[in-house]
Order: structure tokens, then sequence, then C-alpha cells
């Protein structure tokens, strides 16, 4: 029916992603625009940390408990060297935020890269073999999700900050919590290949390659897995905004990210302590860089669910 | 309402436009015609004709961004091409009644049969409860419903499909509408109801002054019941006459093409003749003979010879799947899809398999290409029972056997490009040396199914039905089989592309001397293709002979009913045709 203008077969790959049907829906959606700009933003502000940082929050030496607590610049007793004020032990705020969000983003990146991994290997693993393997794995996964994530991650990271003590935890901390909140929450990801799996399993390109004598390994990495990404694609953005949210609770909580290294939530946590001493900007600064930063991975995420569903192409 | 004298419903030069983010596409370009009270008009045509858009676009259907960009419909003089929301509202159902493609979705399966009918009554006709109920009755008594008090009250589910379309008729009735649009309504359905069905509407038509134009690709529909047909192609009424003018003696290139793509029940033909008018094929050029392609691999060869001209011997194979899973083996309950059958296919022929779905033909092509493991029964490929082989000693086996599948939209790996794809299989039996050696092997492969070197940079998206089916063929053929399985290989494609796909099978079938198993429900395709015939039933072998002996003199039961059903179009064009002469034998 179609058949009136066919685009000529684009060059290079940037004239190829000007024509794909993401950056087309992508330039009609305001929401999606805005919220990738701000994300943009926020993790070139996050790798650029340490250029664009006007103080290194981590070297002590940098410190003056002089500063301590002083409002941001915009207010009456605000100094202009600070430009979101300080915190309690006189660090720059500013520089503190772009630090920590380095840090949530890191955490929520490998955290969900590790979920992803045992997720995909097992989701594949149960989908394509079906009967009593699927059975077990995904039984396995079930136990799993019904321990919350929280409750899973308080008890491990108590448990190890009171056999090895807080110092050893302090340098481990970044690592126990990606270790954490990777395993917590593989289920997603086995769940969701699984079900992608068993639909492609289906499809007659995957008897084709049975037919040629293909291996199981070759079967569901190279042929099936490829065509199981976009859900991938999918609720990994959901999961990166998920995992920093665990991770900023659980530093709330104080069990993720020692002081001398605050994260996102640990610096809501440090600056709680003052909040009703009108000492406002230490918890709701951060706080509002969190939710933004949340709030925008979700948007995109629920956007590139919307563009991946094969359905919106048909019309 | 200003009454012209003239037909019902008069399209005058209509033009139907799809906007997209690549520019306008014209669905229909300029197509004019008439439908006179009690006519039914064929509208026939291939996928992407246009000819759907038409039915749709008369009662303001066509999915959005599509738009009548200019023209005429005139229902009795009244022009309603350009009316939207309530205006048109008035017009569907009580003027013109809409019978859809599939009777398994267009009915809200959560209403009782009453609440659809008496609804569709009340919003149409008006009146009270009681008269509706009395009218639905009545509908229900004239689509040939037995029981109509009983059925009334029961939901879609517990209907079969050709009494759902029935019902879906009798909605279509409902509001006493002047024309009734019925767009494929008898694809979905097996032959044996798509004809009671077809003359449902036929007597409908005549009885009640009903003008209806029906949508179809199927030209034994066509055939059956219309008294006038529209060829559309591309968006174009190429051609418009009585029935049996545009059969017998089609005079545009295009319709004379599309029915000599028919496949035919009355002779058997060498080739297809003239179908290259619909999609363009690229020559072919290779020699085989000299090719990587025709050469075998020569030890593997010798020691697997066929045994007295038979390549694959089926021996009593049974394969029963469960239905209704229990602890107990009592409770469980089992299909039988495969039920003591027994074969021999010799070599270099073609054996058909044909039966209805869910006859176990599919199953016995996959317990062959080793898909399935059979529960008892041996498959002999060549002296050696494959179903005692393990995986690793099967492999080289595997490489001889390649199965072509029916759906070309599923059985190609979307995120591979066609290259790949092809070369997978090659790559996986190191059949050539990686790198260049590879590369040109599957670039002459792509030559010689008819694509073209170049399309092994595409991906399966880029290429038609019909084309996919060829890089499906090429992909078999990258092992270098003797034995090719073709599962229903055209039965999602135009009559033309079919012809297009069913010539080629048959010119390498020559070239490279394969032997093939060719499954179809289609007899007629059966028929042209197939040396002998097996017909199954119910998991069954019920019969097997050769093709022609079995199509002149059925023995079955079975057979000579489904022979009875195959349309008859036996006054075809007979332009161009090239038989077998020293096989025509006439059907009885």
């Amino acid at each position: 029916m179609n058949e009136a203008v066919v685009p000529a077969r684009p060059e290079t790959r940037w004239q190829r992603i000007r024509q794909s049907n993401i950056y087309y829906y992508f330039l009609r959606d305001k929401v999606a625009m805005v919220s990738a700009v701000i994300l943009l933003l926020m993790v070139a502000g996050a790798l650029l940390a340490p250029v664009l940082a006007p103080q290194n929050p981590y070297d002590m030496a940098q410190l003056d408990i002089m500063n301590s607590e002083l409002p941001p610049a915009w207010s009456e007793e605000g100094d202009s060297q600070f430009l979101l004020g300080t915190d309690d032990q006189g660090r720059d705020l500013l520089s503190t935020i772009l630090y920590g969000t380095r840090i949530s983003l890191t955490i929520g990146l490998f955290a969900v890269i590790l979920q992803a991994f045992l997720g995909i290997v097992v989701g594949l693993t149960a989908g394509y073999f079906g009967g009593r393997i699927d059975g077990f794995l995904m039984r396995l996964a079930d136990i799993q999700l019904s321990f919350s994530t929280m409750m899973v991650a308080i008890i491990v990271l108590a448990v190890f900050q009171a056999a090895f003590g807080m110092e050893l935890y302090s340098r481990m901390a970044m690592l126990m919590l990606i270790l954490v909140i990777g395993i917590a929450e593989w289920p997603q990801y086995a769940r969701t290949i699984r079900a992608s799996v068993l639909a492609e399993k289906q499809k007659e390109y995957v008897e084709a390659t049975r037919v040629m004598g293909f291996g199981p390994g070759r079967i569901m990495f190279r042929h099936i897995l490829p065509n199981c990404l976009s859900p991938i694609l999918v609720i990994s953005t959901v999961q990166i905004a998920n995992a920093i949210i665990s991770e900023a609770a659980l530093s709330f909580l104080g069990l993720g990210m020692p002081p001398s290294q605050p994260s996102l939530g640990a610096l809501i946590s440090s600056g709680f302590e003052y909040i009703f001493s009108g000492t406002w900007w230490i918890t709701v600064i951060p706080g509002i860089v969190l939710v933004v930063l949340v709030l925008v991975m979700n948007l995109l995420g629920d956007w590139l669910r919307d563009v991946m569903n094969p359905k919106l192409y048909k019309g | 309402m200003s009454k012209a004298t003239g037909s019902l419903l008069e399209i005058r030069s209509l033009c139907i436009e799809f906007p997209s983010r690549h520019g306008v596409a014209t669905a229909v370009s300029n197509v004019s015609f008439s439908v006179e009270k009690g006519e039914i008009v064929g509208l026939v045509g291939e996928s992407g004709a246009g000819k759907s858009t038409i039915g749709n676009a008369v009662i303001d259907l066509l999915s959005p961004p599509g738009r009548v960009a200019s023209g005429d419909v005139l229902l009795e003089g009244e022009n309603i091409a350009n009316l939207h929301g309530e205006a048109i509202r008035r017009i569907r159902g009580r003027r013109i009644g809409f019978i859809f493609q599939d009777p398994m979705t267009s009915l809200n399966p959560l209403l009782t049969i009453e609440t659809q009918l008496v609804e569709t009554i009340l919003a149409t006709l008006g009146g009270t409860r009681e008269e509706a109920l009395n009218k639905s009755l009545e509908l229900m008594k004239s689509v040939g419903i037995p029981e109509p008090e009983l059925r009334l009250k029961q939901y879609p589910h517990q209907f079969s499909g050709g009494m759902r379309q029935r019902v879906v008729i009798a909605i279509a009735l409902a509001g006493d509408p002047e024309l009734i649009i019925a767009d494929e309504p008898t694809t979905a359905l097996d032959v044996s109801i798509q004809d009671q069905i077809l003359e449902l509407i036929r007597t409908l038509c005549r009885e009640r002054q009903v003008g209806c134009i029906l949508v179809t690709h199927d030209m034994g529909v066509i055939a059956n019941v219309t008294d006038r047909v529209a060829v559309m192609y591309k968006g174009n009424l190429v051609e418009m006459g009585s029935t049996q003018q545009i059969l017998e003696r089609p005079q545009h290139e295009y319709t004379r093409s599309l029915i000599s793509a028919v496949p035919r029940t009355d002779v058997k033909l060498k080739r297809f003749p003239r179908v290259e008018y619909i999609e363009q094929v690229q020559s072919r050029s290779i020699d085989v003979k000299n090719h990587w392609l025709g050469q075998q691999d020569e030890s593997f060869a010798a020691e697997h010879k066929a045994e007295n001209g038979i390549l694959l011997k089926v021996d009593d194979v049974n394969l029963r799947f469960q239905t209704q899973s229990a602890f107990l083996e009592k409770n469980r309950r089992y299909v039988k899809a495969s039920d003591h059958v027994s074969f021999e296919v010799r070599e270099g022929e073609t054996f058909g398999l044909v039966g209805e779905s869910g006859s176990g033909k599919s199953t016995i092509a996959r317990i062959i290409a080793g898909l399935y493991q059979p529960d008892s029964g041996s498959i002999n490929y060549a002296g050696t029972d494959l179903t005692r082989l393990s995986d690793k000693q099967r492999i080289p086996f595997r490489r001889q056997i390649q199965m072509v599948f029916q759906n070309p939209y599923s059985s190609l790996n979307p995120r591979m490009s066609v290259h790949d794809i092809i070369a997978e299989p090659i790559r996986f039996h190191s059949l050539a040396r990686p790198g260049r050696e590879t590369d040109g092997i599957v670039a002459d492969l792509l030559d010689h199914v008819g694509l073209g070197a170049a399309s092994g940079v595409k991906f399966p998206h880029e290429f038609s039905g019909g084309q996919r089916q060829r890089i499906s063929i090429a992909r078999a053929l990258a092992t270098r089989p003797r034995f090719l399985i073709c599962d229903e290989p055209t039965s999602a494609l135009d009559v033309s592309v079919q012809a297009q796909i069913l010539n080629l099978l048959k010119d390498l079938q020559d070239e490279l001397g394969l032997t093939m198993m060719f499954i179809s429900h289609d007899l007629p395709v059966i028929r042209q293709m197939c040396d002998r015939v097996g017909v199954m039933r119910y998991g069954k072998l019920v019969e097997v002979n050769e093709t022609e002996t079995l199509y002149a003199s059925p023995q079955h039961e079975y057979t000579r009913e489904l022979l009875s059903l195959m349309p008859h179009l036996d006054n075809l064009s007979r332009e161009g045709l090239e038989t077998e002469p020293e096989r025509e034998v006439a059907l009885a």
C-alpha cells in the first residue's frame, strides 16, 4: 500500500540514526527531550565533577570547620564562595552533590549490570530449556522476590558492619552496595527475559536453527538473545533508578556510603539531624537532585517502552 | 435526499491517501465503479492493492492517518464520501452492513449472541425490546442457524467458526441495510465451510435485493459467487467486467498474469507462465554444475546411498502430545499427532502431504527434520535410522535434510542481516573457508534464488513476503541438502508470488537433483508440484498414490470428499500455458 516514497538507503551511521524511528519519535516528544537533556547534564556533571567542583570534598585539607552550615549564596548570610551553602563539616554542598551523584550513578549502573547479567543467564536458560530447569530457576526467583530488597540488604550490610568493623566496611561500602542491590533484584530481569524467550522460541527462525543442528548455546546467545534486547533496555532504565533509590535509602539508614564519601542518600541523611534547626539546605537540595534524577530516568524508561512497542509502528 | 436514478452505490474517481513521515502514499487512485441492487461485485487483488481500503473508506473506517483525498461515494445519489462522526454513524449498520474477515475476533466474547443482536437492532432500527427479540430470531433462522431460540442464549465460544460467521452476517443484516461490504469473509474458514457461507451470502443478496461488495484475493471465491469483478492492482482499478468475461477472456496484462498464476485443478503444468509482472526478479546467472552449490560431499554421499531408489523411509511412526496434564497416568489426555504413519520417498521425486489443519502433516515434517522425537517407529534416511542417533551423530544428517517454513515473517531472524542468515549454516558446518569464499557463496546463493547479491546487506524486514521466502530457501540450500522439506511454503503468499516461488522450487529441484517433501492444504498446489501424494487425517495417513491417479480415481472416502470441495475453475483462460502433455489426465 505504501509504495510511494521509499527513502534512499542511509549512508553513514549518523544518517541511519537520524532516519530511525526512535529519533523520529524522540523529536516529537517534549517530555522525553527535556528528560534526556536533564539526565545528560547530570551525568556530565557527575563525570566531570573533579573539573567542575570548586572544592574536593574528600580532601580534608581543603575543609574549614569554620565554614560549616553556611546557607546558600542567594540568602542573606550566604557566602558567594559556596553557591549552595555548606554542610555540617564545612564542605561545599555543590561539590559534594556532584561527587555524590557520581557515587549514586556508579552504584546504580554497576548494580544493574550485575542484575542484568544474572537475570539474563537465568532467564534465558529457564525459558529455553523449560520443564524442570525452568520450574527450579523460577521458584528460586520467586523465593528471592518474596524477601524485600531492603530487608535482605539491611540484614547483609548490618551483619557485615558488625562482623568486620566500620573501618573495613567504609572501604568496601561501594562494592558491598553493588553486590547486595545487584543480587537482590535479578529476578526482575530473569522474569522479563524468560517471557520474551518463551515467545521467541515459538518462532520458526529458532526451529530453523535447530534443523541446521546448532547447539543450545549458539541458539540462545546468538539467535534468541538479540531479539529479547528491547525489553531489557526498557527495564534497565527503571532498574537504574530503583537501584539509586535503594542505595539512597540504605545510606539514609546509615548502612550505605560512609560520611566521608557521601552519596546523595548519605548527604540527605547527614543533613537530617539539622533540619529542625533551620539548616534545611543540607537535606532539601540533595533531595531535589535525587528526585529529579530518578524522575527523568523513569520518564525516559516510560517513553522507551512506548517507542519499543512494535504496535506503534503499524498504524 | 435527492434520489437520482441509477446505482445503489456509485464510486466516482475515489483517491485515498496515507500521509506519513516519508511523504504521502497513495493507496487508491482514481477508482470508479458501481454496485446495483441485489448484485455481488467482487473486488479482487493482491495484498497492498487497496481493495480493503476502498471498503473501509465507504463507511469512514479508514485507519488513521488515511483519508479520502478526492472523489465521491454516492449511496443512492447521496454523497457520503466526506461524512464523519454522527452523520456516518446513521449510515453504518442501517444502510451499509459490514462483514469482517475473522469470525473468531469480530464477536464480543463476553456477551451472548442475543445481547449483541438485540443491541444492534435497537441501535439501528429502534422499536421495543420485544420487536427486536423477534427480529433477531428471524435473522438467526434466515442465516441458517439451527435451534435459534437456544443458540441466541449462548456465547460466541460455543459456536464453530462457520456458525460465528453466520452470526456476523446476521448482525450485518440486522439494520436491514441496502448494501453489504464483506471483507474476505471466508479467508479464515476451512474449505468445506467456505462454500456454505458464500452460498448464504449469495442467497441473502438475491432475496433481500441487497447489493454486496465482496473483497477477496481468492479467484475461487470470485468464480463461485460474484456477478461482476473489479480487478485492483497497486491502487488502480485495471479491469472491470462480468465474472465470466474476466475469468475466461481477461483483457488487461495484470489480470491475465493473475489468472495464469492460479494453481489449476484440471491440468498439471510444467511451470507457471508469465508471472514476472508482479514482483521484479533478478536474473539468475550461476552455472550450478560447476559451482560449490552443485557439488556434494563425495565421501558422505558414497557412504549413504539411496537403497533401491528410496531415499527416505518413514516406518510406523507414532507421536502423541499431551493435551491435559495430570499427576496420574490415567487422568492424562493425549492427542495422536502421528498414528502409525509409514511411507517412502524416492530419490529425486516430490512427495506431497495434504490434509486439513490439525491432520498431523506438519508434525511428520518436524519429526523428519529432527524437531520432534517420535514415541516409536523409525525414520530411515539412506539406510540410517535417524531416531537412534545421538545429537552429535545426527549433525551430518541434519545438513542433508533442510526445511523451508510456512511463515516468511517469523522464519528469519529479524536482528541478522540476510548475509549472516545465509552464512550462519555454512560457518557452523564449516562447509567453506570463512571470509571471501563464504561471502562469494552467499552472494551466489542470493543471486540464484533471484534476489541479487547486493541484498545481502539488508535486513529481513526490508523484503516482501515472497522475497523473504526466497531468503528462506537460500538458507535451506546453504548446507547443500539432498532432501528439502517445504512446510506450506506459499500459504502466506499471494497467488502470483506463490506461482513464482513454486517455479523457483521446481527449477532448483531440476538443477540440484533435490528430493522434496511438499506439505500443503491446498489441493491444486499439490497437484502442480508433486509426483506422489499422501492424504492425512487425524494423524493417520489414509491414502498414498501417484498424483494423477489420486486425482483421477481417489480410493479413500475422505480423499473423495476433499477433492469435491476443491474450487472448480475449469473455464479459466488457457492462454500461454505450458502443460506436461504425457501426463495430462482429465479430472473425474
